[in-house]
């Protein structure tokens, strides 16, 4: 069993307008010195051991994320642990 | 709807088909994905238009012999993922996207139109609306100067349609956006009432440019968010109806000249209506298709 974790993310310069709101609640709260504030999607996926990370590029590619205005990034998760 | 009613709407209902000097044999396949829920309402619209629409269910691969094609409102999938991203791989796409590379008109409304551009088959996206709130409204709406087949008013028309969408802020790149342009790709603009456009302050949603509809460089295959079929019947105005109508127009003058060049031809009549026959006023911008759609 292969673990992968797929973060999509909206390219720059495309507005994100959940981000925004949130950041400005942020700032509302007094969190000072905030910059950006972007929010993406997190995928986890569990395959077979044959599935290769070229096919899972090919689903973040082809499904997953529009490239038009997406941008994903993949890591392959070894072992029990959360993070890579 | 209102079928079976003595009320005004009905009796215009008559009166159209008396003022349309032929009822039209043009029939509309109208998608049904999982998750529609204008499909009702566009099959209402054009029947009630003097047209032939029957449902084409997602699964199935088989168009059913139709003229033109609607891709309705609603929310496919669930919306889940992304607007249009799961009932773009439906078994049905496949056939749809054949149709319109065949130059046949297809029209895509609200998840329609979503649909379309997450299939490739018109360029960009569309995006949570600007202040992140679903919009229910009337809107008035510029007709630019465009290679549109589903549309024939005079540029600088308005129209006044309804939206009803959380996800129409229409996006793409700058370059995009500039070909766009020069092809004649953008049919329709959100508009003050005056007429005017402001660039990007006329659309209640955020979309670039005020765009509110767009085509591919052919121009047989339209995106709007709006709603059309919701009012094509009389009952809350007629706007909705010149887009059906006008594709029609298209439809029949082309098929005239496809039946009338047969018979020079070969003696016999050919009825169909596909497309790039002579008589088509877009030929020569087909030619000029590119695959970046």
């Amino acid at each position: 069993m292969k673990r992968y974790q797929i973060h999509i993310t909206g390219k720059q310069g495309i507005f994100d307008p959940a981000g925004a709101a949130s950041k400005n609640a942020l700032l509302t709260l007094g969190y000072e010195g905030l910059e950006d504030l972007r929010i993406g999607k997190f995928i986890e996926l569990s395959c077979a051991d044959d599935v290769s990370p070229a096919q899972v590029e090919e689903m973040c590619a082809k499904l997953l994320a529009n490239p038009v205005i997406e941008d994903f990034r993949i890591e392959e998760i070894v072992g029990n642990t959360e993070v890579a | 709807m209102t079928d079976g009613s003595t009320q005004v709407g009905n009796m215009r209902n008559g009166n159209t088909h008396v003022s349309n000097t032929h009822v039209s044999s043009t029939h509309f396949g109208v998608l049904s994905f999982p998750g529609s829920n204008c499909d009702q309402d566009v099959v209402h619209a054009l029947e009630h238009l003097g047209y032939q629409a029957s449902y084409v269910w997602h699964n199935q691969t088989d168009l059913g012999g139709c003229d033109a094609l609607v891709l309705p409102g609603g929310f496919s999938y669930g919306d889940y993922l992304r607007c249009g991203a799961i009932a773009r791989f439906s078994p049905v796409m496949e056939s749809v996207k054949a149709f319109a590379a065949a130059g046949h008109p297809v029209i895509g409304i609200c998840n329609g139109f979503q649909i379309l551009t997450e299939a490739g088959l018109l360029p960009g996206v569309l995006l949570q609306n600007r202040d992140l709130k679903f919009i229910c409204q009337s809107v008035h709406l510029r007709v630019e100067a465009s290679v549109c087949q589903w549309i024939d008013l005079e540029p600088g028309s308005m129209i006044e349609l309804p939206i009803a969408h959380g996800e129409g802020n229409y996006y793409c790149d700058e370059l995009t956006l500039g070909r766009m342009e020069a092809k004649g790709q953008i049919v329709l603009r959100y508009c003050r009432p005056d007429g005017l456009v402001s660039m990007g302050s006329a659309a209640p949603n955020g979309s670039l440019d005020d765009i509110a509809g767009i085509c591919n460089e052919r121009g047989n295959v339209f995106g709007l968010m709006p709603h059309p079929e919701r009012v094509s019947d009389g009952l809350n105005g007629r706007d909705g109806a010149y887009l059906f109508q006008a594709a029609v127009r298209r439809l029949e003058a082309r098929a005239l000249a496809s039946s009338s060049g047969s018979v020079n031809a070969q003696g016999g009549i050919e009825g169909g209506t596909d497309g790039g026959t002579e008589g088509d006023a877009h030929v020569g911008s087909q030619s000029e298709e590119q695959a970046n759609v």
